[in-house]
């Protein structure tokens, strides 16, 4: 049973009930991630307001329960918070998810993305878990141009 | 003949099959459509060839070189026996199905191509189906980038057959090869030849079957079928990894231009141009995969001492368990057909609501069931039935019953999961 622990229950909460789900209007930028290994995608949209704060990130998409999940919980993170906060815990997410297992996460930054922390030993699953971090990122980034 | 199939004893010819996982969970090998186990006498023929009779084949005139040689041109008669071919001249050995299909697609627009029926261009056409692997679909794209040809595909019908109702519209006068899987590695439909043939033979057209999950899995007989290329992939077969085959026509091979350019495919070479060695090695340049060659041959030895008649039978029974069996799961959806007329041992399904990755990683992390998820590679086929990814459970001869009902447990329990 090893990757029942990899299936947290936080994890098959926001796949079963996602949070803030839906391309939404008004935005600043659109971005389409793929997981061409899987199929995965998602389309991601970001509407920045003043002193950096993240007004709204909608996104839709489909895939499997890790990719989706994690897009939920990245939707809970950003809300109310700044681009600058937001970025610093996708950097942190990152290092976790590349540590092949081996790096103890920092759950003060990373509050509900702790979950994941077992994914990051199924390499063909880092990629589900990153693919809507990645995507904001980049949104992010357009958003600011 | 034998008419007890003993899988219990069949089981015992395959060591890895008797491995255990970590965690103490058995292993339950449902991927052998993807790669199939390899027997004992695969394994140690290999062994042996590497410990005793192992140099170089064609070019070496000292005694390890003639027993090599031997062996690997050994291998051609056994896999031309296996395949009905009417001359061994007739096996090309390729690294894979893969390489089969490239080398049957690049003849095509060659301007070395001198015979008629290898010239194309635009106007011209080929014919493959939406149920290609991406093997028999990205050679031909590429030949349609280099020449202009455009490229035509048979439908797929909602139940996973081949949709032959414009077969007469797809299959012209401009087309100059129809190239079909024998088998679907995805939907298990085997494909009626016969019908396509007549057509194909009707307006003049070539036509190749990929059988890389035929030839494992029946008796198939190149002559019997009529076509004029086959391809099928060693390691699909018990045999090796490195190893794949093309049968092609005699007169056809000899029209063919060669492959690749190097050592063993030459008559003679000068500083201005080669001629070339007659066909099967024409197409066999450089060193080949010779211990894998020799694998191979062992494993068509294997397969025919327990009989293709049996295995097909064994599976077919063991297709009709699963097919019953996952019926019984609730929102599980086959993908292909749901009876065993003209099908084999592969079924893919969605689970509905969970995502394949989700399924196949919880089969083998919590019961050892190893399955494929994705697209196998067969994506235009996925997107005709409009899902992205399927799971897939594949049998061969050493699959058990005992086997399809774990993983339909297993499928019970990652229901549980996601509930
Ligand atoms: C139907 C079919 N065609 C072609 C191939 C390609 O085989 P290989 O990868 O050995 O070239 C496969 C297996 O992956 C297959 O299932």
């Amino acid at each position: 049973m090893i990757a029942e622990s990899m299936y947290q229950e936080l994890i098959l909460e926001h796949y079963k009930h996602p949070q803030g789900r839906g391309l939404r209007e008004p935005y600043d930028a659109e971005v389409h991630h793929v997981n061409p290994t899987c199929g995965d995608e998602i389309t991601m949209r970001v509407k920045l307001g003043d002193g950096g704060k993240v007004e709204d990130m909608s996104y839709d998409g489909q895939g499997c329960s890790i990719s989706q999940a994690a897009a939920s919980v990245l939707y809970e993170l950003t809300a109310g918070s700044t681009v600058e906060e937001t970025l610093a815990v996708v950097e942190e997410f990152t290092r976790l998810m590349q540590g092949r297992g081996k790096v103890e996460a920092d759950e003060e930054v990373l509050g509900d993305a702790v979950a994941f922390a077992g994914v990051a030993r199924f390499p063909a699953r880092v990629k589900c878990a990153l693919l809507a971090w990645m995507a904001y990122k980049d949104a992010v980034v357009r958003s600011a141009r | 003949m034998n008419t007890g199939f003993d899988v219990e004893r069949i089981r015992k010819d395959f060591p890895i099959l008797s491995r255990g996982l970590p965690g103490g969970r058995p292993l339950v090998y449902l991927d052998s459509g993807n790669s199939a186990q390899k027997p004992t006498s695969v394994i140690e023929t290999m062994r042996e060839h590497l410990s005793s009779h192992y140099a170089n084949v064609g070019r070496a005139m000292h005694t390890l070189g003639a027993e090599s040689t031997e062996a690997y041109e050994a291998a051609r008669d056994k896999v031309a026996a296996f395949i009905g071919a009417p001359s061994r001249d007739e096996i090309v050995f390729t690294k894979n199905a893969s390489e089969a299909l490239n080398l049957v697609a690049y003849a095509f627009g060659n301007p070395m191509s001198e015979d008629p029926r290898f010239r194309i261009g635009p106007g011209d056409e080929i014919v493959i189906s939406e149920m290609e692997h991406h093997s028999n679909i990205v050679p031909w794209q590429l030949l349609a980038r280099r020449t202009g040809v455009t490229l035509r595909w048979f439908s797929v019908t909602d139940d996973g057959r081949l949709d032959l109702s414009d077969l007469d519209e797809l299959v012209t006068e401009r087309t100059k090869i129809v190239s079909i899987v024998h088998q679907s590695n995805v939907l298990g439909t085997v494909n009626p030849v016969a019908e396509v043939l007549a057509r194909a033979r009707r307006v003049g057209a070539l036509m190749m079957l990929d059988a890389s999950q035929s030839v494992p899995h029946k008796p198939v007989d190149v002559a019997a079928l009529g076509v004029d290329f086959l391809a099928f992939t060693g390691h699909k077969a018990a045999g090796p990894s490195g190893i794949g085959v093309l049968w092609g026509r005699g007169e056809l091979l000899e029209a063919m231009p060669p492959f690749l350019g190097g050592g063993e495919m030459i008559e003679a070479v000068w500083m201005d141009r080669s001629t070339y060695a007659p066909a099967p090695h024409k197409f066999e340049a450089g060193t080949p995969p010779i211990v894998e060659a020799v694998g191979l041959g062992a494993a068509v030895d294997y397969l025919s001492g327990i009989g293709m008649d049996a295995i097909a039978r064994h599976e077919r029974e063991i297709t009709g368990h699963a097919l019953d069996a996952l019926g019984e799961v609730p929102g599980l959806r086959v993908i292909g057909p749901e009876n065993l007329d003209d099908r084999g041992g592969t079924v893919s399904f969605t689970l509905e609501g969970i995502h394949p990755h989700d399924v196949g990683q919880i089969l083998d992390d919590a019961f050892g069931v190893a399955v494929r998820v994705g697209h196998h590679c067969a994506r235009p086929l996925h997107l005709r039935f409009g899902i992205p990814a399927t799971t897939r459970a594949s049998f061969y001869l050493y699959t058990t019953p005992a086997e399809i009902d774990a993983l339909v447990r297993g499928l019970h329990h990652v229901r549980k999961v996601f509930a």
